[in-house]
């Protein structure tokens, strides 16, 4: 074997950012996730859709352990998940999530909320974390919002707070859960952008969404999941204008003709 | 000496009663049995009988001295280390009710930054639900306040027993109760009305 083959291989085990391997999930009696696999790659944007109750939140918290498993395996960055305590809350600050209900602090203003994490998890001192928050607060466009309180702000502001907020701490992968579906028609779009504009630098994405119009532009790979399984995986277009499962034919009829 | 009394009693009822809070909502269930426990029968005995027992039982069955050889002030230790062990129970109570107000959103978003469980109970959980909690917060202190009477019965010099000795010597009863149920009045009535005023200030949009 030459030396840049052994390279190439240590690079494709590497960029193997999120790893499920056969994971199983109930509530109760209640399967909600069925021999998952997934792979998803460094710098990768998965789109997660399917029907209401499919699991798609579910499947996007057991990958920072707001929700336990069953059984199989999860792993970040070629390490698996660890169980609790310390070691869990620092792979959780590795890995950025964000809420369909945004989930603001609300006793913190803005710059509080994205400041909070770099000092009490990533040790950051106050002056830099403020500095570093403001310039997240203004990358996102809501720099001018900083001393205002969550409740003082619109849907579509309160999600990129929470979008910075995620980003403070660096995050290797970030997740949405239905990031504009509690948003206003007029308000999504400016979220959208904001995550298209991730996409494009490179972060390595995990979302659930209907929102076609940033899947088709932005995502790398549909992921079709329907009563805890996952049904179907492809390229956007391919999914879109030729999807292969019937499940999946039903659904996307459904949400586009509607 | 009502004011020493009720201003001790009500921090240590602060304090013990947010650690049980903290107890009966941690993910560990002996703790959470622990706090459960205490609370429910703390709760359940008459407050008399607690400061009795602190008094006989403690002090003078297992001759815990707390750290004096002065009877009055043991006395008094006794009384604010009674008060406070009961109030306690209502304190906790008070603020896992006001837990239970903060949305679960919350919390999660907290864990998901990385904060630990400790992290997220004293940053996040717990100044919101103190804010919620301000109103019942006041009730339970206002009842301390009036509960320092029953201080009286280990001869804890509070205004009820000062009144009493009051009586005895003179024979003005009534214009005697007047004064010190106005005294606790005093006492009882900036304390609600400004926890109000704080409530309301401090209230947690959302
Ligand atoms: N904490 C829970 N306890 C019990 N059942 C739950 C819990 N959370 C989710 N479920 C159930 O698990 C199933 C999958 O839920 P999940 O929220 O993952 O679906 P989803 O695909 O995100 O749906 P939606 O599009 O409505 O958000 C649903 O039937 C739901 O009722
Ligand atoms: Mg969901």
């Amino acid at each position: 074997m030459t030396e840049a083959s052994v390279a190439k291989d240590a690079v494709a085990a590497a960029e193997e950012l999120v790893v499920l391997k056969g994971v199983n999930k109930h509530f109760g009696a209640l399967h909600v996730l069925q021999d998952i696999d997934l792979t998803i790659a460094r710098g990768e944007v998965v789109v997660v859709i399917g029907p209401s109750g499919s699991g798609k939140s579910t499947l996007c918290r057991t990958i920072n352990r707001l929700e336990t498993i069953d059984s199989g395996d999860i792993s970040i960055d070629g390490k698996p998940l660890p169980e609790e305590g310390k070691a869990l809350a620092r792979l959780r600050a590795d890995v950025g999530m964000v809420f369909q209900s945004f989930n603001l602090f609300a006793h913190k203003t803005v710059l509080e909320n994205v400041m909070l994490g770099q000092i009490k998890v990533r040790k950051a001192d106050k002056k830099a974390a403020a500095e570093k928050a403001r310039t997240l607060l203004d990358r996102v466009g809501v720099g001018t919002q900083a001393d205002k309180y969550p409740a003082q702000l619109s849907g579509g502001q309160q999600q990129r707070v929470a979008i910075a907020r995620a980003l403070a701490m660096d995050p290797k992968v970030m997740l949405f859960d239905e990031p504009t579906s509690a948003l206003d028609p007029e308000m999504i779009n400016e979220v959208l952008e904001v995550m298209q504009q991730l996409a494009r630098d490179g972060m390595t994405m995990i979302v659930v969404t209907h929102e076609m119009g940033f899947a088709r532009s932005a995502a790398n790979r549909v992921v079709f999941m329907a009563d805890g399984r996952i049904v179907e995986e492809a390229v956007p277009d391919q999914f879109f204008s030729n999807p292969r499962s019937d499940r999946a034919k039903d659904f996307l009829s459904k949400i586009l003709h509607h | 000496m009502t004011v020493k009394l009720t201003v001790l009693s009500a921090v240590g009822s602060l304090v013990w009663g947010t650690l049980l809070a903290a107890m009966r909502v941690s993910p560990v269930p002996l703790l959470r049995g622990a706090g459960a426990a205490y609370v429910n029968i703390v709760r359940n005995i008459p407050l008399t009988v607690i400061i009795v027992f602190s008094s006989l039982g403690l002090a003078d069955i297992f001759g815990v001295t707390m750290g004096t050889d002065n009877f009055d002030i043991q006395g008094f230790r006794l009384a604010v280390l009674s008060l406070a062990a009961y109030h306690s129970a209502f304190v906790c109570e008070a603020l896992r009710s006001g837990i239970n107000t903060v949305p679960v959103g919350q919390a999660e978003a907290a864990r998901a930054i990385g904060l630990s469980f400790s992290q997220t109970l004293r940053l996040i959980v717990l100044p919101q639900a103190f804010r919620s909690v301000i109103t019942p917060l006041a009730n339970v202190l206002i009842a301390l306040t009036k509960n320092t009477t029953v201080a009286a019965a280990i001869g804890v010099a509070e205004a009820a027993s000062l009144m009493k000795t009051m009586i005895e010597n003179e024979a003005q009863t009534l214009l005697i109760g007047a004064v010190f149920a106005f005294g606790f009045v005093v006492l009882t009535l900036p304390t609600g009305l400004f926890l109000g005023w704080l409530g309301k200030r401090l209230a947690v949009k959302r």
